[in-house]
C-alpha cells in the first residue's frame, strides 16, 4: 500500500509523466556531474605537489565557447521538454479543454485538516480522498485560512491552496489502493499533521462507497449512544461540527457525518478505532498539541457515551 | 566629475583610540571592522548552528517529543533568518570590508565613517530580532514569513514585528556598506589597478555589492507593507478584504532569489582567489569569471517566481521562468569550467583551503545540478517543499558558501592575524565537515523523494524515515565538532601559531604587499601595479604577467565618491518606489474601481496637480544653486537653496491639506486597498521629501558657514541627485496615482 519511493513509484498517467521527465533530467544530471567530478579529481591527483611553475595559461575564449556549447543543448532540451509537460499537465478550466475531467472534487485545506466535498453527489468528507480508478477528477484546490499545499506524490503534481484563489488540478488513479498524501507547504503549528489519503476503487465500489455516504446514518436507539448524541448536541460540540440528520450543522471543524468509516483521526496523527477515539477525545491538546479542538475535560462517563454515538456513524 | 587618484585616497581617519575594547567599538578602520563582522558572524553560527542541531534531534526519532511543535517551528524560522542575514552576508561583507581595499591598494573603503555605522546596525538588528525570545515567542512563520501566516489575523504576538524591525535594520546596514563597497572598488583604486586589473574577489565582491543595493528595497518595500498591515489595519496581504497573499511572495522572492547570489557570489571570488595560488597559475579565463558573475547578476532578477511553481501561476510564467532559471546553469557552468581549467597543468598545493576550494566545487556542481532539475518545473511540482529542496540549498550554501569561506579562513587568517593556522587540525576540520555535510543533506534528498515535505515537527514510523533521519542528524553532529576544531584551532594559532610572514603562500594580490597584519594605514609602500598579480611579477619578474598577458592601462581618473554614492542610493530607493507602485496598480485596476473609494471619487487632481509645480520648480531652483556653486557666487547658493527648501515645505503642505481633507472624509489608510496604496505611496514619497528637506537644510548651514567652493561642490551634487531623484518620483506617482496612466 504504501510506497517507499512514491515519488518513483508514479500511480497515474500525470505523475508517470512527471516520473519520466525526472528521470531522465537524474540521469543527465548524474552524466554531468560524473563528467566534472572526474576531470577535478584527474586535476587534483594529476597535478598535485608539484613545485615547478607551471606554464602561465592565461585562457582561451575559444575553448570557454566550445565547454559552454554542451551545457547549452543541455539546458535547452531540459527546458523544451519540461514546457511540453507543462503545456500538456496543467488543469487551468478554458486554457485546457481537453482537461474538462470527468467528475468534480472541492479541496479546501484548513489549518490543520482537509475538507473534501463532491458537489454532484452532496457528500463531504475529511482528510479523506475517494476516487473511482481511471477517472479525472478535476479537483478545485482551495483554503480556508492560509496557505496550504495538496500533495499527492503517487497521483499527481502539487498545488498550493491559497486564501482568496481557486487552483485546479487533475487527480486519477491507474488501479485500485491507497495512495499518502500530505500538506507541503507550512501553514503553522501542526502543519506535520495535515496528511490524507486518497482511496482508489474500482467503479463498482466507488459506487457503494458513493451510497453509503449519501445515506444520512440512522439515529442511535441503544445507550449510552443515545445519551452520547444527546451530550454531542448539548455541549460545544455542534458548534464547530456537522452531523448529517441532525441539528449539528457547523462548518468550522471536519464533518462527522460518517466519523467512524473514517481510518485515521487528527490529519494522520492516530488510526480510528474506538479506543483512539476516546484518547483523542479525552485531550486532542495532548496528541496534536495546537490544533484548534481544546481539550473539553470530558468525564469518562461522558468520553464513552460520545465514543459510543460516534461508533454508529459509519 | 573625474579627480586624480591622490584626492580621494585621503589619509585614514584618525580619530580613536588604537588599543583597548573601546577602540574596536570607535573604530573606523576597515579592517577591525571587517573582523567584528566576521566575529559577529561567528557567534551567530554558533547560535544557527545550535537551533539546527536542537531540529536535527527532534527529528531522530518518529514521533519524537524534545521540542514543542510550537518551538520546532521558532528554530527552523530563526534558523534560516540568522543563517541568512546574520552570519552568511556578515561573514562575507566581513571579508570584502577587509580585502577590498587592501586588494586594490587603498587605504581605508570610501566612508569609513560609514562603514562603522553600517557594522553597528548588525548587533542591532540581531540583538532586536533575538530579543523577540523575551517576548515568549520568536518569530514562527518561517524565513520568507509568507502571508497570511504572517499577518495579525493568524499571527497575532509581537515576535513576527521583531522579524520585521530586525530585517529592516540588517537590510539598511547591508545596503550602506554595499554602496561603501560599491564606491570603494570604483574610487579609491590605487594607481595602476585599472578596472581590468583588480582581483576577482573584488569584482565579485563589487558585484555582489550592486546586487544587494537594488534587492535589499524589494524586501524592504514588502515589510513596509506587512508592518502596515499589523499595525495601521491595511490588507495588503488579507485576501478577505481584497488583499492578495502571492503579492507577498513575488515581492519576498524579488528579493530572496537576488540574495541567493548575494551569498555565493562573494564565495565565487575567494575560491577565485584561492586556486589559483595553490596551483601556481592565473585564474584561467579571468574575463569569463567576470563575466559570467555578471550574467548572473542580470538573470537573478528574472527567476524570482521559480520559487513558487506549486503556486499555479499559469504556464506562460511557469515556462518564462523555468528557461530564466535553466540559463543560469550556463554561467555557472563557465566558472565551473575555468577553475577547473585553471587546476589544470598547474602545480596544486593541497593545503587546508585548497581542499575546502576542491571540495567547493564537488559540493556546489551537486547543488547546482539539483537546482537544474527543480527549473524543470514539473519535477518541482513533485519536489518543492519538500526535503529533497532542503538537501539543494544547503549543499548550495554550505558546499558553496560555507566551504568558500572556510577556505578563505585559511588563506587569509596569516595575512590577518600574523600567525599560521594548523594544517593538522584544518584538515581534521575538512574531512568533519565533507563527511558531515554529505550524510546530513544527502539522505535528505532521498526523504524529498519518500514524501516527506520540509519544516515537518515530526513524522509517522514510515519505511526507511528513521534510519535517514539518524543519519542526517549524526552528519550535524560531525558539522558541529568541525566547528568546534575550527574555533580551537583559531584560538592555539592566536596563542601560539607560526609565525606567518608577509607572503606564506607566495600569493599574487596586494594584500600580501604588506605586513601581517597589515598597519593602520595599510601599506609602507605600494608595489608597481602593471598587472592583475603585482606581487606575482615582483617575485617572478622573469615569468611576469606584464610581459606575457597585458592588460589596459589605468587612466588614472576616479569618479566623485560623494555622487557615486548618491546615485547608487537613489537606485536603491528607486527599486522601493517601483515595487510600491506596482502594488499600487495591482490593487487599483479597472476592474477594482466600482468600490465607493478610490482614486477618481476622492483625490483633488488639480489641487494636487498645482503642488506638484511647487516641487518640480524646487528641482529648478536646486539646479540654479549647483550653478551658483559651480561659478563660486556662495550667495546666490545660499538663495537658490532656501528657494528650493520654501517650495519643498510648500508642497509638503499641500500633502498635509490633502491628508486632513480625506481623513475628514474618514478616508484612512485602512479603508480600503485604494486608501491603503495611496497613503503608503504618497506617505513614503512625503517622508523622503521631508529626509531631503532635512538635508538640504544642514547643506544650508554649511553654506552660511562658506564651506563651500567652486572646488568643493562634491556634497551638494551629492544631495541634489537625491533632491531631483524625490522629484522624479512624484511625476511617475502623480502619473499613476491622480492622473491613472496604468489603469
Amino acid at each position: 500500500m504504501n510506497s517507499v519511493f512514491p515519488v518513483f513509484d508514479p500511480a497515474s498517467e500525470q505523475a508517470q509523466y512527471i516520473h519520466d521527465l525526472f528521470v531522465q533530467v537524474l540521469l543527465i544530471s548524474a552524466g554531468i556531474f560524473i563528467i566534472v567530478s572526474g576531470l577535478i579529481c584527474i586535476a587534483v591527483y594529476r597535478f598535485r605537489s608539484r613545485t615547478a611553475i607551471p606554464q602561465q595559461d592565461f585562457g582561451s575564449e575559444k575553448k570557454e565557447i566550445v565547454w559552454i556549447a554542451g551545457p547549452l543543448i543541455i539546458v535547452l532540451w531540459i527546458g523544451a521538454i519540461s514546457a511540453k509537460l507543462i503545456l500538456t499537465l496543467n488543469a487551468i478550466p478554458g486554457a485546457h479543454p481537453d482537461q474538462k475531467g470527468d467528475a468534480r472534487l472541492i479541496v479546501t485545506g484548513h489549518q490543520w485538516w482537509w475538507e473534501v466535498e463532491y458537489p454532484d453527489e452532496g457528500i463531504i468528507a475529511a482528510n479523506e480522498v475517494h476516487i473511482p480508478i481511471q477517472k479525472k477528477f478535476v479537483v478545485e484546490v482551495r483554503s480556508g485560512d492560509v496557505i496550504h499545499c495538496f500533495w499527492v506524490p503517487r497521483l499527481a503534481r502539487k498545488i498550493d491552496a491559497i486564501p482568496g484563489r481557486t487552483n485546479y488540478i487533475i487527480l486519477e488513479a491507474d488501479s485500485p489502493g491507497v495512495y499518502q498524501g500530505r500538506c507541503a507547504e507550512f501553514c503553522g503549528h501542526q502543519h506535520a499533521w495535515m496528511n490524507f489519503k486518497v482511496y482508489a476503487y474500482t467503479p463498482e465500489d466507488y459506487a457503494k462507497w458513493v451510497a453509503s455516504h449519501q445515506a444520512t446514518p440512522a439515529a442511535p436507539v441503544k445507550e449510552p449512544a443515545v445519551a452520547g448524541k444527546e451530550l454531542f448536541l448539548n455541549l460545544t460540540c455542534s458548534r464547530c461540527h456537522t452531523i448529517g440528520g441532525t441539528t449539528a450543522d457547523a462548518k468550522i471543524a471536519p464533518d462527522l457525518t460518517h466519523i467512524a468509516a473514517r481510518k485515521e483521526l487528527g490529519g494522520g496523527v492516530i488510526s480510528n478505532n474506538p479506543e483512539n477515539l476516546r484518547l483523542w477525545l479525552h485531550n486532542p491538546q495532548a496528541l496534536k498539541p495546537g490544533c484548534k479542538m481544546p481539550n473539553f475535560n470530558l468525564t469518562d462517563e461522558h468520553l464513552d457515551q460520545i465514543v459510543a454515538y460516534l461508533e454508529t456513524l459509519k | 566629475m573625474s579627480a586624480s587618484i591622490t584626492d580621494t585616497n585621503a589619509k585614514p581617519l584618525d580619530i580613536a583610540p588604537s588599543t583597548g575594547l573601546l577602540s574596536w567599538v570607535s573604530t573606523v578602520d576597515h579592517k577591525r571592522i571587517g573582523i567584528l563582522y566576521i566575529l559577529t558572524a561567528m557567534i551567530f553560527l554558533g547560535v544557527g548552528g545550535f537551533e539546527a542541531l536542537l531540529m536535527r534531534f527532534q527529528l531522530l526519532l518518529p514521533r519524537n517529543d524534545f521540542v514543542s511543535p510550537e518551538f520546532f517551528n521558532q528554530l527552523f524560522t530563526m534558523h534560516g533568518t540568522t543563517m541568512v542575514f546574520l552570519v552568511g552576508m556578515p561573514v562575507l561583507v566581513g571579508f570584502a570590508n577587509y580585502f577590498v581595499p587592501l586588494m586594490i591598494g587603498a587605504k581605508d573603503v570610501a566612508f569609513p565613517r560609514l562603514n562603522a555605522m553600517s557594522y553597528w546596525l548588525l548587533p542591532s538588528g540581531g540583538l532586536l530580532l533575538y530579543y523577540s525570545f523575551f517576548t515568549g515567542q520568536a518569530p514562527d512563520a518561517g524565513w520568507f514569513s509568507y502571508a497570511p501566516l504572517s499577518t495579525r489575523p493568524y499571527n497575532l504576538r509581537p515576535a513576527q514585528d521583531y522579524w520585521i524591525m530586525g530585517l529592516a535594520c540588517l537590510g539598511v546596514g547591508s545596503i550602506s556598506t554595499s554602496i561603501n563597497i560599491f564606491v570603494t572598488v570604483l574610487n579609491c583604486r590605487a594607481k595602476g589597478m585599472s578596472m581590468q586589473r583588480i582581483p576577482l574577489f573584488v569584482w565579485l565582491a563589487f558585484l555582489t555589492a550592486a546586487l544587494t543595493i537594488l534587492a535589499i528595497p524589494a524586501l524592504n518595500a514588502a515589510l513596509a507593507m506587512l508592518f502596515i498591515d499589523r499595525w495601521l489595519g491595511a490588507a495588503f496581504f488579507e485576501p478577505a478584504r481584497g488583499g492578495n497573499p502571492v503579492l507577498w511572495q513575488h515581492y519576498f522572492w524579488v528579493f530572496g532569489h537576488p540574495e541567493v547570489y548575494i551569498l555565493i557570489l562573494p564565495a565565487f571570488g575567494m575560491i577565485s582567489e584561492v586556486i589559483p595560488v595553490f596551483s601556481r597559475k592565473p585564474i584561467y579565463g579571468y574575463a569569463f569569471v567576470v563575466g559570467s558573475g555578471a550574467v548572473i547578476l542580470l538573470l537573478s532578477y528574472g527567476v524570482w517566481a521559480h520559487h513558487m511553481f506549486a503556486v499555479g501561476l499559469g504556464m506562460g510564467a511557469d515556462i518564462f521562468f523555468a528557461v530564466g532559471t535553466l540559463l543560469i546553469a550556463l554561467p555557472t557552468g563557465i566558472k565551473i569550467f575555468n577553475w577547473t581549467a585553471t587546476m589544470w597543468g598547474g602545480s596544486i598545493q593541497l593545503t587546508t583551503s585548497m581542499l575546502f576550494a576542491v571540495a567547493f566545487l564537488m559540493e556546489f556542481v551537486i547543488g547546482g545540478l539539483t537546482g537544474v532539475m527543480f527549473a524543470a518545473v514539473p519535477v518541482d511540482w513533485q519536489l518543492t517543499d519538500t526535503y529533497f529542496v532542503v538537501g539543494h540549498f544547503h549543499y548550495v550554501l554550505i558546499g558553496g558558501t560555507v566551504f568558500g569561506v572556510f577556505s578563505a579562513v585559511f588563506y587569509w587568517f596569516p595575512k590577518m592575524t600574523g600567525r599560521m593556522l594548523s594544517e593538522r587540525l584544518g584538515k581534521l576540520q575538512f574531512w568533519l565537515w565533507v563527511i558531515g555535510l554529505n550524510a546530513t543533506f544527502m539522505v535528505q534528498h532521498f526523504l524529498g523523494v519518500m514524501g516527506m515535505p520540509r519544516r515537518v515537527y515530526t513524522y509517522a514510523d514510515n519505511p526507511g524515515w528513521q534510519i535517514l533521519n539518524v543519519i542526517a542528524t549524526l552528519g550535524a553532529v560531525f558539522m558541529a565538532t568541525g566547528t568546534l576544531v575550527l574555533i580551537w584551532n583559531i584560538i592555539a594559532s592566536l596563542r601560539s601559531g607560526k609565525k606567518a610572514g608577509d607572503n606564506p603562500w607566495d600569493a599574487f594580490t596586494l594584500e600580501w604587499a604588506t605586513t601581517s597584519p597589515p598597519p593602520a594605514e595599510n601599506f609602507e609602500k605600494l608595489p608597481e601595479i602593471k598587472s592583475r598579480r603585482p606581487v606575482w611579477d615582483t617575485n617572478h619578474p622573469d615569468v611576469a604577467d606584464w610581459k606575457s598577458a597585458p592588460t589596459s592601462e589605468d587612466r588614472g581618473t576616479r569618479p566623485n565618491a560623494a555622487k557615486l554614492a548618491g546615485g547608487a542610493f537613489v537606485a536603491s530607493e528607486a527599486v522601493f518606489f517601483v515595487l510600491l507602485l506596482v502594488s499600487y496598480v495591482v490593487f487599483n485596476g479597472r476592474d477594482q474601481q466600482d468600490s465607493q473609494i478610490n482614486a477618481s471619487n476622492s483625490l483633488n487632481v488639480f489641487r494636487t496637480g498645482i503642488f506638484s509645480c511647487f516641487l518640480l520648480a524646487s528641482s529648478a531652483t536646486f539646479w540654479m544653486a549647483e550653478r551658483s556653486i559651480r561659478k563660486g557666487n556662495t550667495g546666490g547658493l545660499r538663495k537658490w537653496l532656501m528657494a528650493t527648501i520654501l517650495l519643498g515645505i510648500i508642497f509638503l503642505g499641500g500633502q498635509a491639506w490633502e491628508y486632513t481633507g480625506l481623513m475628514e472624509q474618514e478616508i484612512w489608510i485602512d479603508t480600503n486597498l485604494f486608501a491603503s496604496t495611496f497613503f503608503t505611496v504618497t506617505g513614503f514619497h512625503g517622508f523622503h521629501v521631508f529626509a531631503g528637506l532635512v538635508a538640504l537644510s544642514i547643506v544650508l548651514w554649511f553654506a552660511s558657514h562658506d564651506f563651500f567652493n567652486a572646488k568643493n561642490d562634491k556634497v551638494i551634487s551629492a544631495v541634489g541627485i537625491y533632491w531631483h531623484f524625490v522629484d522624479i518620483v512624484w511625476i511617475f506617482v502623480f502619473s499613476i496615482i491622480y492622473l491613472g496612466i496604468l489603469q
